[in-house]
This record gives C-alpha cells, sequence and structure tokens, in this order.
C-alpha cells in the first residue's frame, strides 16, 4: 500500500479524537542541536473547514483492532480498511512535515492489536526513535493504553509531553454496554496511575534543582521527566442517554480526582461504518459547545456544576444562550451589577464580561469611573451587557430584568443554535432517551 | 514643527533615543513628524529636534511600557511612533495611566499590541516552508531562475534570488550534525527551506529568532515583501524584501500533507465560520492545503447523506480477533458471584483455608455488588485491607483518602504515615499488624483540583459492615483496634463517642474483643502543637497497650 494511502486511512481513523492541544509543556528549542522547540504556547498550523485546529500530526499506529467499541470506525467488527504503518514510516512523516512548518508535533494512538503491551510497546518506539534518534524536540502526545505495562508507562512519559486515556462515555454503564472489552475501572486506575508518576516526576524535577543551586551549579542528573504537559482524557457525548449535568459531574470528579488538563467532549458523530447499537444521526454540535462553555465557567469563572445546571432544566443545558446567560437570566435578582463597585466574583458572573476583561476593569477601577464609553472600549459588547450592568452613565431600563422576554430578546440572531438548526440532508438528532437505554 | 526619522520601519531603540530626547526636551507629542526611512517625506519640512538640556531627569516608565512599545512599534499603522510618544509624554505625570485599559490611548495601543501579537502567531502557525535542493554550493531548481527574468546583476533589484545564491557555498558543517541525526529522512545538510510570507505588520525581524530557535539545525529563507530574513547555521542576516515567484513553486511532501488535511477533516461537523475566525481567507493563497478546503466543503453534505442512507452496517464476518489478549479483557467481565447478602452473619460463610483468595474474594464481592453507593462510581477503586493472618492486631481505620484512592492500598496518606511513625514509636513490629479500612472506597467532593474527604454516613458504614465483618472473620487477629468513630460504630454496631470509650476494652456483637482510640487524622488536624505533641503521645501510648492487651488475649 502506498505512503499516501496509509496516511488517508490512518488519518481518518484518527479524527474522533477531539484534542490537538500543543501547549503547556516545558521549554525547549534546537540551539544546542535536534529540530524542534516547544515554548509552552500551542500552535494551530491550520483549521479544517469542521473549524478544529491542527497543530498535531494525528495519525494512528494501526486501525487494526480487537476491541468491538460501537461508537468507534476502528472496531473489530468494522468494515474499514485496515492499514499499518511502519515505526520508519511515522517517524519521516513527523520530520518531514515538522521541517515544513506544517506541526508543532505527533499525537499517536493506535487500535489494540495483539496485547496491550505489543501495541503499546509499538506506540512507544516511535517516540524514542523520534526523540533519541532524531532528536526531536517538538511535541509528542501519546495515547496510552490502560493495561499495558507500567515500565512501558514509564517510558512512554519519559517521551512524551502529554499522555492521555479516554473515559470514552459519562457512565461505567454505558462503557459496559457499547465498549464490552473497556473498563471504568482499570481506566480509573490507570489515570491515577498517570497523576501518581507526573506529580512524583515533578517533586523529583523541584528537588533536584534545589540541589543543584544547594551544589553551586555542580553537575547532577536531573531527574526523569513525565509528561511534563500532563494528562487529558476525552468523553463521547451524545452516544449514550447522560445528561449534561452527568457529563460535568463526571468531569469535575476527574479533574479533582487526575489533576488532568483538559477533558475533552466530543460530539458523537455519524461514521462511515456504524453499528446498529449506534445508528448515525446528527452530531449534537451545539450541546458540545454548550458544555466546553459550561467547564470554562467551572474552572476560571467560579462556578459550581449544580449553579450551572440551575440555568437550564432537567439536567441539559439550554442550547439557545450560553451556560452564564442562562444563569443570570435565572437570577434576575442578582442584577443589576454596579461595574464600579462589584467584587470580582460577582463581576464574573455578568453575561458578555470575560476573565480578561473583569481583571482590566478591576485595575481601570483604581483611576477612573466607568461609562459604558469606558467598557466599550475594552471590547465588551455593550448590547450584551447592558441589561445586567450599571455604570454612570447608564442604568437598565425600569423594569427590563423583569420583562418575560428578556430572554427572546438576547437570544442570538442566526449564532450558533440558529445555524446548527439547518441539519445536514438526512440527519436528525438522536432524542436524548435511547431505547437502548429504557431498560437499564 | 520637529522632523524625527527612524533608520527602519521597526526600530525601537532608535525611537527609543529619540522619544527619551524629546521628552527631555520637553517637546510635545504635537509638534513632532514621525517618519521611518522609506515612508513619504513629508509636504512642509522641519527642523531635526533640539538636543536636550544636559541637566534634564530621564524619562520614568512603568514596568511594562517598553514590552508594550515594542510591540507597538511592529505596527504598520504610520501614526504608531507619535501614539508612543504621547503614552511616554504623559507617563511623566500620569501614574497608573498603563493599567487604565479604558484610557483611549492606552486603549488604541493595546489593541496595535494584540494585533502585532496575533500577526506573529499567525506567522509562527501559518508560515510553509519548501525545501530547496542545493547543487555544489548553488540553489538548484525550482527556485525561479535569475537570467530569464532580465534582472541584471548589478542593478539594485527587488528579487531574492540572486541574494541567495550570494550567500556562497553553504558548508556542510558535518561537527553540527552528529552522526545518528542524518538518518534516511534527514534532508542533505545544505538544502535551503524557504517561506514566502506577507506578515501584516513589521515583525520579521522580530520573529526570526523563533524560527532559529525551531529550526536551528536547518538552513533557511523567509522572504515578504519588505523584508528577507537567511539563517545560515550561526547568524540571521538580513536582506531586501523578495517577490512570491522567488520563492520554490512546490514541494515533494506537500502531496502527503495535503492528503492528511483532506482525511483529518470530519465532513460530519462542517463548521466553516469557526475555520475562517482562525484562518481568514487573506492566508489562504500561502497555504498548500488551503486550496483543497472549497473541494471538501462542497463535498461534504454528500458523504454525511451517504452516510445515514447506508445507516448501520452488518458486522464484518472476518473481524479482528483477539488472540493474544490477556484473560481479562478477553473474557470481559466474569459472571461474579452474587455477593453476600448483608443479613448472613459473618461466621456462617465457609471459612477459606487460603488467606490470599479470601481476600480477592472480598474484592471481587464487594465489586460485583449492584446496589453500591452512588458516590463509589466518582472513586478509583475499592483500597483492601494489608497485612498477615492473625496478627496481633488489626486496624480498622475510617475510609481510604486521597492518596490510598490513588494506589490503591490502605494508610499510605498523611495520617497513614503518622499511624506507621507511632506504630513504631510504640514498639509494634509493623509485620504484627494487619491494617483496613470500615469503608472500602473514598468518598468526598471535588472543588477544582483538590478532592476533599467528606465523611461517610451511617448508610454508608451499614453497606460496607458485612464485608468487614467477613474480613475480621478470615483475618482473626487477636485483638481489633478502632480508628476514630467510624470504625467504633462500623464494628460496635452503633454510634457512641469515641472519647467515652477510648483506651478500654470492649467487646463487638459477636463477643470479639475490640481497643478503640482516635483516627491519626484527628492529630493531623490539631491547630494546636502543644496539644498536637500532647495527642500524639498518648495516642502512641494507646497502640502500646493495646499490644500489650492483645500479648494477654488467647490466639485466635
Amino acid at each position: 500500500m502506498e505512503l499516501r494511502e496509509k496516511l488517508e486511512i490512518l488519518a481518518d481513523a484518527a479524527k474522533y479524537d477531539a484534542s490537538c492541544a500543543s501547549s503547556g509543556t516545558e521549554k525547549r528549542d534546537s540551539r544546542d542541536g535536534g529540530l524542534g522547540s516547544t515554548e509552552g504556547m500551542g500552535i494551530c498550523h491550520a483549521y479544517a473547514p469542521d473549524g478544529r485546529c491542527i497543530s498535531l500530526l494525528k495519525v494512528l499506529l494501526t486501525n487494526a483492532c480487537v476491541f468491538d467499541c460501537a461508537y468507534c470506525i476502528n472496531r473489530a467488527s468494522s468494515n474499514v480498511r485496515r492499514a499499518r504503518f511502519s515505526v520508519r514510516e511515522i517517524v519521516g512523516l513527523t520530520l518531514d512535515f515538522y521541517r515544513r512548518n506544517y506541526i508543532e508535533g505527533l499525537f499517536l494512538s493506535s487500535g489494540i492489536i495483539r496485547s496491550p503491551d505489543y501495541t503499546m510497546e509499538q506506540i512507544v518506539r516511535v517516540a524514542r526513535e523520534l526523540r533519541e534518534t532524531h532528536g526531536f524536540k517538538g511535541y509528542i502526545h501519546l495515547k496510552t493504553i490502560p493495561d499495558a505495562d507500567p515500565a512501558l508507562l514509564a517510558e512512554a512519559g519519559r517521551h512524551a509531553d502529554r499522555l492521555s486515556i479516554n473515559v470514552e462515555l459519562p457512565q461505567p454503564a454505558s462503557l459496559k454496554t457499547l465498549a464490552p472489552e473497556k473498563d471504568a475501572g482499570r481506566i480509573r486506575v490507570a489515570m491515577a496511575g498517570l497523576r501518581t508518576r507526573i506529580e512524583e516526576a515533578k517533586e523529583a524535577r523541584a528537588d533536584s534543582a534545589k540541589a543543584r543551586i544547594v551544589m553551586n551549579g555542580g553537575p547532577r542528573a536531573a531527574a526523569p521527566r513525565f509528561a511534563p504537559a500532563g494528562q487529558s482524557t476525552q468523553m463521547i457525548v451524545g452516544a449514550d442517554a447522560s445528561t449534561d449535568a452527568t457529563v460535568l459531574d463526571t468531569s469535575t470528579h476527574l479533574y479533582g480526582s487526575y489533576r488532568l488538563k483538559r477533558v475533552y467532549f466530543s460530539a458523537y458523530s455519524p461514521i462511515p461504518d456504524a453499528s446498529a447499537l449506534l445508528p448515525p444521526v446528527a452530531p449534537p454540535l451545539v450541546r458540545e459547545h454548550r458544555l466546553y462553555q459550561a467547564d470554562w465557567l467551572l474552572r476560571f469563572y467560579g462556578f459550581t456544576a449544580p449553579e450551572i445546571m440551575a440555568g437550564g432544566e432537567n439536567g441539559m443545558l439550554d442550547l439557545e444562550v450560553d451556560p452564564k446567560l442562562a444563569w443570570a437570566l435565572k437570577h434576575r435578582w442578582m442584577f443589576p451589577v454596579d461595574i464600579n463597585r462589584a467584587d470580582k466574583e460577582m463581576l464574573l458572573r455578568v453575561p458578555g464580561l470575560g476573565a480578561k476583561t473583569v481583571e482590566r476593569v478591576i485595575s481601570s477601577r483604581r483611576v477612573r469611573s466607568f461609562r459604558m464609553a469606558d467598557l466599550a472600549r475594552l471590547r465588551v459588547s455593550i448590547r450584551k451587557v447592558a441589561p445586567f450592568v450599571t455604570a454612570l452613565d447608564h442604568h437598565p431600563r425600569a423594569g427590563l430584568l423583569d420583562r418575560a422576554d428578556l430572554r427572546a430578546m438576547l437570544i442570538p440572531k442566526g449564532g450558533m443554535a440558529d445555524r446548527a438548526a439547518i441539519l445536514p440532508a438526512g440527519l436528525a438528532p438522536r432524542p436524548v432517551q435511547l431505547p437502548l437505554f429504557a431498560h437499564a | 514643527m520637529h522632523n524625527v526619522t527612524l533608520a527602519t520601519p521597526d526600530d525601537f531603540e532608535g525611537w527609543r533615543a529619540a522619544a527619551r530626547a524629546l521628552v527631555m526636551a520637553g517637546i510635545p507629542p504635537e509638534e513632532v513628524e514621525w517618519r521611518a526611512e522609506g515612508d513619504p517625506v513629508p509636504l512642509f519640512g522641519g527642523s531635526p529636534p533640539p538636543a536636550p538640556p544636559a541637566e534634564a531627569p530621564p524619562p520614568r516608565v512603568p514596568r511594562g511600557f517598553p514590552d508594550l512599545a515594542g510591540l507597538v512599534i511592529r505596527h504598520r499603522d504610520p501614526a504608531r511612533f507619535a501614539l508612543l510618544h504621547g503614552l511616554l509624554h504623559r507617563l511623566q505625570q500620569e501614574r497608573g495611566l498603563l493599567d487604565d485599559a479604558a484610557d483611549p490611548a492606552i486603549s488604541r495601543a493595546n489593541t496595535m499590541a494584540r494585533a502585532v501579537r496575533r500577526d506573529a502567531h499567525k506567522m509562527h502557525a501559518f508560515l510553509r516552508f519548501r525545501e530547496v535542493r542545493v547543487e555544489d554550493g548553488a540553489l538548484a531548481a525550482p527556485l525561479a531562475e535569475a537570467g530569464p527574468m532580465g534582472v541584471p546583476d548589478t542593478a539594485p533589484t527587488r528579487s531574492i534570488a540572486p541574494a541567495l545564491r550570494d550567500l556562497g557555498p553553504l558548508e556542510a558543517s558535518n561537527e553540527m550534525v552528529p552522526e545518528r541525526l542524518a538518518p534516511v529522512a534527514a534532508p542533505a545538510p545544505e538544502n535551503r527551506f524557504v517561506a514566502w510570507y506577507e506578515p501584516e505588520h513589521h515583525i520579521l525581524r522580530a520573529e526570526s529568532g523563533f524560527f532559529v530557535r525551531r529550526f536551528a539545525m536547518l538552513r533557511w529563507s523567509i522572504l515578504t515583501p519588505a523584508l528577507s530574513a537567511h539563517w545560515d547555521g550561526e547568524a540571521v542576516t538580513f536582506g531586501p524584501g523578495a517577490r512570491r515567484a522567488d520563492a520554490p513553486a512546490e514541494d515533494a511532501a506537500e502531496t502527503l500533507w495535503r492528503a492528511y488535511f483532506a482525511s483529518i477533516f470530519n465532513p460530519a461537523r462542517l463548521k466553516p465560520d469557526a475555520m475562517r475566525a482562525e484562518m481568514p481567507r487573506k492566508y489562504w493563497r500561502n497555504l498548500p492545503e488551503a486550496q483543497d478546503i472549497p473541494r471538501l466543503m462542497q463535498e461534504a453534505p454528500k458523504r454525511v447523506a451517504e452516510m445515514v442512507a447506508r445507516g448501520a452496517t452488518p458486522p464484518v464476518e472476518r473481524r479482528q480477533r483477539a488472540v493474544h489478549l490477556p484473560a481479562i479483557i478477553r473474557a470481559a467481565q466474569p459472571e461474579a458471584p452474587g455477593g453476600v447478602d448483608s443479613s448472613m452473619p459473618a461466621d456462617l460463610l465457609t471459612p477459606n483455608e487460603d488467606f490470599a483468595e479470601a481476600q480477592a474474594a472480598l474484592r471481587r464481592d464487594l465489586l460485583a455488588r449492584n446496589d453500591l453507593p452512588p458516590w463509589v462510581a466518582n472513586a478509583t477503586q475499592p483500597v483492601m485491607g494489608e497485612g498477615p493472618q492473625n496478627p496481633l492486631l488489626m486496624f480498622i481505620g475510617e475510609q481510604p483518602g486521597d492518596e490510598e484512592d490513588l494506589k490503591g492500598q490502605p494508610f499510605v496518606g498523611p495520617a497513614g504515615r503518622l499511624w506507621n511513625k507511632a506504630l513504631e514509636e510504640a514498639g509494634v513490629p509493623r509485620d504484627e499488624a494487619y491494617v483496613t479500612n470500615a469503608v472500602k472506597h473514598f468518598k468526598f467532593t471535588p472543588t477544582g483540583k483538590r478532592r476533599l474527604h467528606q465523611s461517610p454516613d451511617a448508610g454508608d458504614i451499614t453497606f460496607y459492615r458485612p464485608f468487614l465483618m467477613r474480613e475480621i472473620g478470615f483475618v482473626g487477629p487477636r485483638l481489633i483496634v478502632t480508628l476514630g468513630a467510624t470504625a467504633l460504630r462500623a464494628v460496635s454496631g452503633r454510634a457512641m463517642p469515641v472519647t467515652k470509650v477510648r483506651s478500654s476494652l470492649l467487646r463487638d456483637p459477636e463477643g470479639r474483643p475490640f481497643y478503640p482510640t482516635v483516627h491519626p487524622s484527628y492529630l493531623l488536624r490539631l491547630p494546636d502543637p502543644a496539644a498536637k505533641a500532647r495527642e500524639y503521645d498518648r495516642f502512641v501510648e494507646d497502640l502500646g497497650q493495646a499490644a500489650a492487651t492483645a500479648r494477654n488475649l488467647p490466639a485466635r
């Protein structure tokens, strides 16, 4: 098979993994040899028409797989064409693409062939070859196979910037139904193991840095690195009957338990060769988007999951407005907020004020009393914030906050929800309650 | 009116020297006309600014200003020099001005800095190199020939092709490229990577460092309309601007790259607006992959419709088979025994001769329960007991904590370490102690990156109690030591305050002796160091007394 054909099959097989981040790792560059650099900030080298960033060469080593996960195009019982890269081919592609500035590095995953150890060994070999034979200093993200030997995981962590294990579905029960060979418990144990190793390596490096200072910078080997950009995971949204409340609850627990850098949500998207368990439906893109927004509110805006869910109904987020606006519309008595006096926590809750803007407002307030024009200069959408704030020259019209049609007034026209309502030919959204789970 | 001319459009040092002198001379911004070399000469001439008085104090700026000015100076807006001069002028009087993002001038400077930063970021992202073979020190095709284009070598020229040739034979500096770095995939070391790029602002000089750090081992050239940069492995040299035709027209790797771009795209999630927001059309003409975008977008609905029309496909007949998979995965979930009836007293269970198997069976039976408390789904794993059979002492704690949950072992967290220390000080050999918890899973509330321990409630204790009873049964200790209220409740079967019964010998409902004391985490929580030391001593005393008591009890 031609290299190009393999690349097409194995990139196609990898595209359902949402992560393409290349950020957050240690700084290094090639002035002392090798090829490549990482400077902390991720770089998206291209965008596909699906709006997703292309930062890494994201491929599978092989799409042959003995697991039979219903949601996956590569499942054992799928009719998809199978291919397999040699280690040398992936290494060559990565270097050729990197030198031409197409990519930040490699995101390598694989179907499970023969055994978890064999598969993991192959993945680690690619990373080892890149790092040790070619002095590659770009970004490497390796998918980790939960059941692989700890020694292989240790080596994977030494070469990779990021490791990830996908929890796949928000609930263990769904995993049992849709991915019979996978086990939520083993996945969690593996994530716990990664967290322990990542933290131990971080501590050891801090200690050895301290020791170097004490020893006047004398020679002392640095502690081995382990996935300096941490670990992440992915959850498929819309393949099972989990509500948004369940999804957010699971992600909150995952962040807290395993110190994940990111929990990615991936709207379940039709695959060319669907399983009878999961016939093709429209991917819930708006839902995915709202979940990401909610995730942001949880991590950077001081919201709790129950607060965010209070903005929606029946455990589902409001699809028409963003979760912060949805929350504000249900907590109108807390508004309007005085932009000149309110504390940071409250400013962060104003729809239309982002975290950076809030910092700027607080810093500017020391020398100025805000008028609406001042807010506009901070690139704030006045239309969006006006009902919720007071400024020197502004107070929302009397009764505006009590109007029943306030929500309707604030729904963005031609916004995400609107556009997503026009579904591609023949696609209907999946009902939230699947018959599959009716008995569960 | 005064005129100031800077050497280049991004001449920050020149601007800084001039602006300092102007502020020291007290010349206000509206009396100065700024330009860079090559900008149109103002119609109404002015004079160069006078030298500042020798005794004038140098201007002072807040910490963030040089960075901001360094970015703004690269913006293409001709008013940037005057804007920055105005800011420098005002900063001498207005403290805190830089922090006032709502000030019109600061807001404008911030907007310009943001545009420059974005331009630089997009250059890091969207610049594409094409490899050019170098033969005998001269660039081989596909770089355009200078001759046929009719550019005489002597005349001033905008073409970069001759300039590239003038770099002379590029040495294959072998000592810089170690042997192991030259495998099949590596390009010949003398080959040159050439990119054509059109930045919006004057950023090439500043951003060449990024490409040096990333591609120090390659030889490269970046051509832009206003300036070109060349890296020879030692230093960057800057040359005149170039034309698109001066860069190579193709690269062998582009076919593969375009194939990758087309394959990684998911037609079922067409979101062209999101793509255009991050990769506006103006960049497309210099991106080899972008020529496929219109086709991909056009075909997407049809491809999705086909997927839907096909619907679910029957499983393939010769499916991938799991030949070498370990049994734990292949056999999926073995049908576990139905679990323990909570009403069944522990002593009615068949005593299991094999201690390890008894422990494993306990774990299996616990996991097989389909009525586990709902919070268990958030724990990593059950944490079972550890230690010898028929120990002198069997310690029962409350529940695993954060570290125990991650490692799957009891008493390895902060409280466990304290307990270990106390045990040693009490003179109890570690191999005479079995340790476990009343509740086998970690119950917690997540708060950001931490997990806050949540005490198990009466229902949780009741749920795990049959498992604990069974465990006590096959461990067979001489004496049970309960640590804290939860363990006390689990063993005694009823709620009672630890402080009232502490350090005494009691009997559980089955008549087994047990000895209650506090939980080591209680010692950790005491804020007062004196109280902490006192309580710790008492805890050590308790452990010693428990061991002494146990030695006088009959072995089981």
